[in-house]
């Protein structure tokens, strides 16, 4: 039997949606008419077999990446592997923490090569990668809980920005977190290090040995997960607001050194209920978004 | 629906849905959150949520043909209405609201203008089924020790309390507010949550399910007060015991003292009770409110006897005490001295304690969401929006919450409580205003939403929205029962 991706129109007839296992994706682009549709048959195309690819290398992405090299060989499994490289001399990480960047990136440069395009996104559950020219720009949402609906605030990209990628990582997505962050969302110049960047920083939001944190070995809650038995995060208690503060500014001080070295473009850090914002301009702050009451949009 | 598996590995299954071939625990879900391992068993769960709120919203799906337009096939299908669940709120703009739609109901062109409404003046009336002291009228009710709410009216067999509104919302700190709004999402969302009662009991409150004060499952609502429970039962009790008294906060009732008693011609019997007598046979105050016999803190029920009279009570004297519901009981026989000694109880008396559960209805914690709908709000249904307030009034427009009906509060504005467990699971989202989005949705006749002011050009046949995963048929209240 042939396993077919799911391929369709959203209700709105403007967006695509693909769906094949763990991947779901959708897309929108603008442009000339006969461009966009092109460009969602390229990516239609793209995708059909994506995942198949994927998993002929994933016991290789569930190890441990070397900083120096890689024996990986398709072009999205190297993107991973790419992006989470920077990191992997100092910390244990696999390229499966890049993943759903690296598809994002995957599907919009297949569109882009079939045909010109004003602006496109592929938003691969919350990790987007982005196409702009001229005055277009992107108004992003960043939710403040994922298992919650709720908007934090927004932020406006334009084509001069550097950002072309955005991720976010935390305990109450799909992926385990070893830290404790509600959320932290990341734009970078590729959606591939910008989903690394969110793992890392989401991890380093932490207050290690804190009793009101329960920590389960991943493979206990899924058996081939890529941390092994790495403690991943179950469930944060109370937290004083000062400890809210610590393991906040422990993740703010991880991303700042990320904004540093050039592999960031800024991030927003939310934990129960606080946030801090790394370099990122634009980003809407706290005290603004309590002025501007609701901020709802999420179309990116 | 169930997938075939391929393999097993101990409890745990291998899922071939898909080439990650996931190992799933039970219990448990795959990477993709779709397929889950139940009882060993390899099952399709609920679609992912995925982050982007529109897919929930319009989410229909429909083929994607790469050569050309997609024919969007209608469906037609009478009896599905249409929630604001997930249809995205335009506030605080003035935009038309998300979704308008038309239908057909009954030959009569019906309008219903779905949205979700963003209500910072908003909360929720929580009545408790139980005779325990929950707390004083007023003491504030607290969740991780922030003020939510307050205790206010006692009920019959039940307790009320009111929670959030603006003040604990918007006008206290940023964490009260931000526990109020997660305390009223939680407790709409029928999920349990623990509240905390100043100088009172703690109590975990779900709708629909029985409350937990101080880690006991309240599990019966009282047959009546002491007086009425004396009244009920005063003949099956006739000629099998000579006293019986029914401790109660509220009213606690003495037969043999009692109208009924006297109806009987029981005699007395030199019972003394504690507290103040109301009339003969009825008495308040018999001891302290807590979560003790019949909501008193007594756990002795001799505690609320003084010594017997001698001139009327003889040794031998029989004497059965229970609560209103029942869950307490006993039986005791007066010694040479007077004095109450505890004894077996004869099975007629048992049958009638077990009288007095079986007549005790379930004690259940109820939710009523309480929302005002706003100007904005009523202006993404309509250009006047004083005249969709107006209609409401008229009932010409029906309003609903997520399909549920709901009362609206005559005077001002639109005011409406709702019944959370009749509402679809996961109705109430929030925004960190903070305050929390509630679906509603406004059933007019097409030609009156017209007269009012509608939103005509945004009008969508009911069939535009067909397709979806996110449609579910259900009955539109209060039609086709």
């Amino acid at each position: 039997m042939r396993r077919r991706p799911q391929i369709a129109l959203l209700a709105d007839g403007k967006r695509l949606h693909l769906q094949d296992g763990p991947i779901d994706l959708i897309v929108e682009a603008s442009g000339r008419e006969a461009d966009v549709r092109a460009a969602y048959a390229a990516a239609a195309r793209r995708f059909t077999g994506l995942l198949d690819e994927l998993c002929v290398e994933l016991t290789e992405l569930r190890k441990a990446a070397d900083p120096a090299q890689t024996a990986l060989k398709g072009v999205v499994a190297r993107r991973m592997h790419a992006a989470v490289a920077p990191y992997a001399a100092n910390c244990f990480i696999t390229p499966m923490a890049a993943v759903a960047g690296s598809v994002a990136e995957e599907i919009l440069a297949a569109m882009l090569a079939a045909a010109p395009l004003d602006r496109a996104y592929v938003n691969n559950g919350g990790d987007i990668a982005l196409h702009l020219t001229g005055r277009e720009q992107f108004t992003v949402g960043l939710i403040d809980r994922p298992d919650a609906h709720g908007v934090m605030r927004t932020t406006t990209i334009d084509a001069d920005d550097h950002v072309r990628g955005i991720a976010t990582s935390g305990r109450h997505g799909r992926s385990f977190s070893l830290g404790i962050a509600d959320a932290v969302t990341v734009l970078a110049k590729t959606a591939a290090q910008a989903d690394a960047a969110a793992t890392i920083i989401a991890n380093a939001v932490d207050l290690p040995g804190h009793p009101a944190i329960v920590r389960v070995p991943a493979n206990e809650l899924q058996p081939d997960s890529d941390l092994g038995d790495r403690p991943v995060t179950r469930d944060v208690g109370a937290l004083t607001e000062q400890e809210i503060e610590d393991a906040l500014e422990a993740g703010a001080c991880r991303a700042r050194q990320l904004l540093a070295a050039g592999l960031i473009e800024g991030a927003a850090l939310r934990l129960l209920g606080e946030a801090v914002v790394v370099g990122a301009r634009g980003i809407a702050t706290p005290h603004a978004v309590h002025n501007n009451q609701i901020q709802h949009a999420i179309h990116a | 629906m169930a997938m075939e598996v391929t393999a097993t590995s101990g409890d745990k299954i291998r899922c071939d849905a898909c080439p990650v071939m996931c190992y799933i625990k039970p219990g448990a879900a795959g990477a993709c959150d779709r397929y889950a391992n139940h009882d060993g068993q390899l099952v399709r769960v609920d679609p992912h949520i995925v982050l982007e709120r529109t897919v929930e919203h319009g989410g229909r799906v429909v083929p994607f043909q790469a050569g050309g337009e997609w024919d969007g096939k209608i469906v037609n299908q009478p009896d599905v209405f249409v929630t604001a669940i997930g249809a995205g709120t335009t506030y605080p703009d003035y935009k038309p609201a998300p979704f308008i739609v038309s239908s057909e109901i009954d030959g009569v062109d019906m309008v219903t203008v779905v949205t979700e409404g963003i209500f910072s003046y908003c909360g929720v009336k929580v009545k408790i089924d139980t005779d325990r002291h929950l707390g004083r009228e007023t003491a504030a009710v607290r969740a991780q020790g922030e003020a939510v709410g307050h205790v206010t009216t006692g009920e019959y067999g039940s307790q009320m309390l009111s929670l959030g509104g603006v003040h604990h919302l918007t006008g206290g700190s940023k964490k009260e507010g931000r526990v109020t709004c997660d305390t009223l999402m939680d407790l709409s969302n029928c999920k349990p949550v623990e509240l905390t009662i100043d100088g009172g009991a703690t109590v975990i409150v779900q709708a629909g399910r029985p409350p937990v004060v101080n880690g006991t499952a309240e599990e019966r609502m009282r047959v009546g007060c002491g007086s009425a429970t004396i009244g009920m039962f005063a003949k099956q009790w006739h000629g099998k015991v000579d006293e019986v008294v029914v401790v109660d906060d509220h009213i606690t009732g003495v037969l043999s003292e009692h109208q009924a008693g006297k109806l009987l011609d029981i005699a007395d019997t030199g019972i003394k009770m504690k507290g103040r007598r109301s009339t003969p046979g009825r008495y308040f105050q018999v001891a302290e409110p807590g979560t003790g016999w019949g909501g008193t803190n007594i756990s002795d029920p001799l505690s609320v006897l003084g010594p017997f009279n001698a001139k009327e009570a003889r040794p031998g004297l029989t004497m059965l005490m229970v609560s209103t519901t029942g869950e307490h009981a006993g039986y005791y026989v007066l010694d040479e001295a007077l004095r109450p000694v505890e004894a077996e109880m004869p099975r007629d008396l048992r049958l009638s304690v077990e009288r007095i559960q079986e007549n005790c209805e379930p004690a259940l914690c109820t939710v009523l969401f309480m929302a005002g709908a706003g100007g904005s709000l009523r202006a993404g249904v309509t250009d006047n929006p004083v005249r969709l307030t107006r209609s409401v009034k008229d009932a010409l427009t029906r309003v609903t919450s997520g399909g549920a009906p709901v009362y609206v509060w005559p005077g001002g504005g639109i005011t409406y409580m709702v019944d959370v467990t009749l509402m679809p699971a996961g109705a109430f989202g929030y925004v960190p205003t903070p305050a929390l989005v509630a679906p509603i949705e406004f059933t007019l006749r097409l030609a009156d939403y017209a007269a009012l002011g509608g939103h005509m050009d945004y009008v969508r046949p009911l069939s535009s929205l067909k397709d979806s995963s996110e449609i579910r048929p259900m009955l539109v209240p209060g039609r086709r029962a």
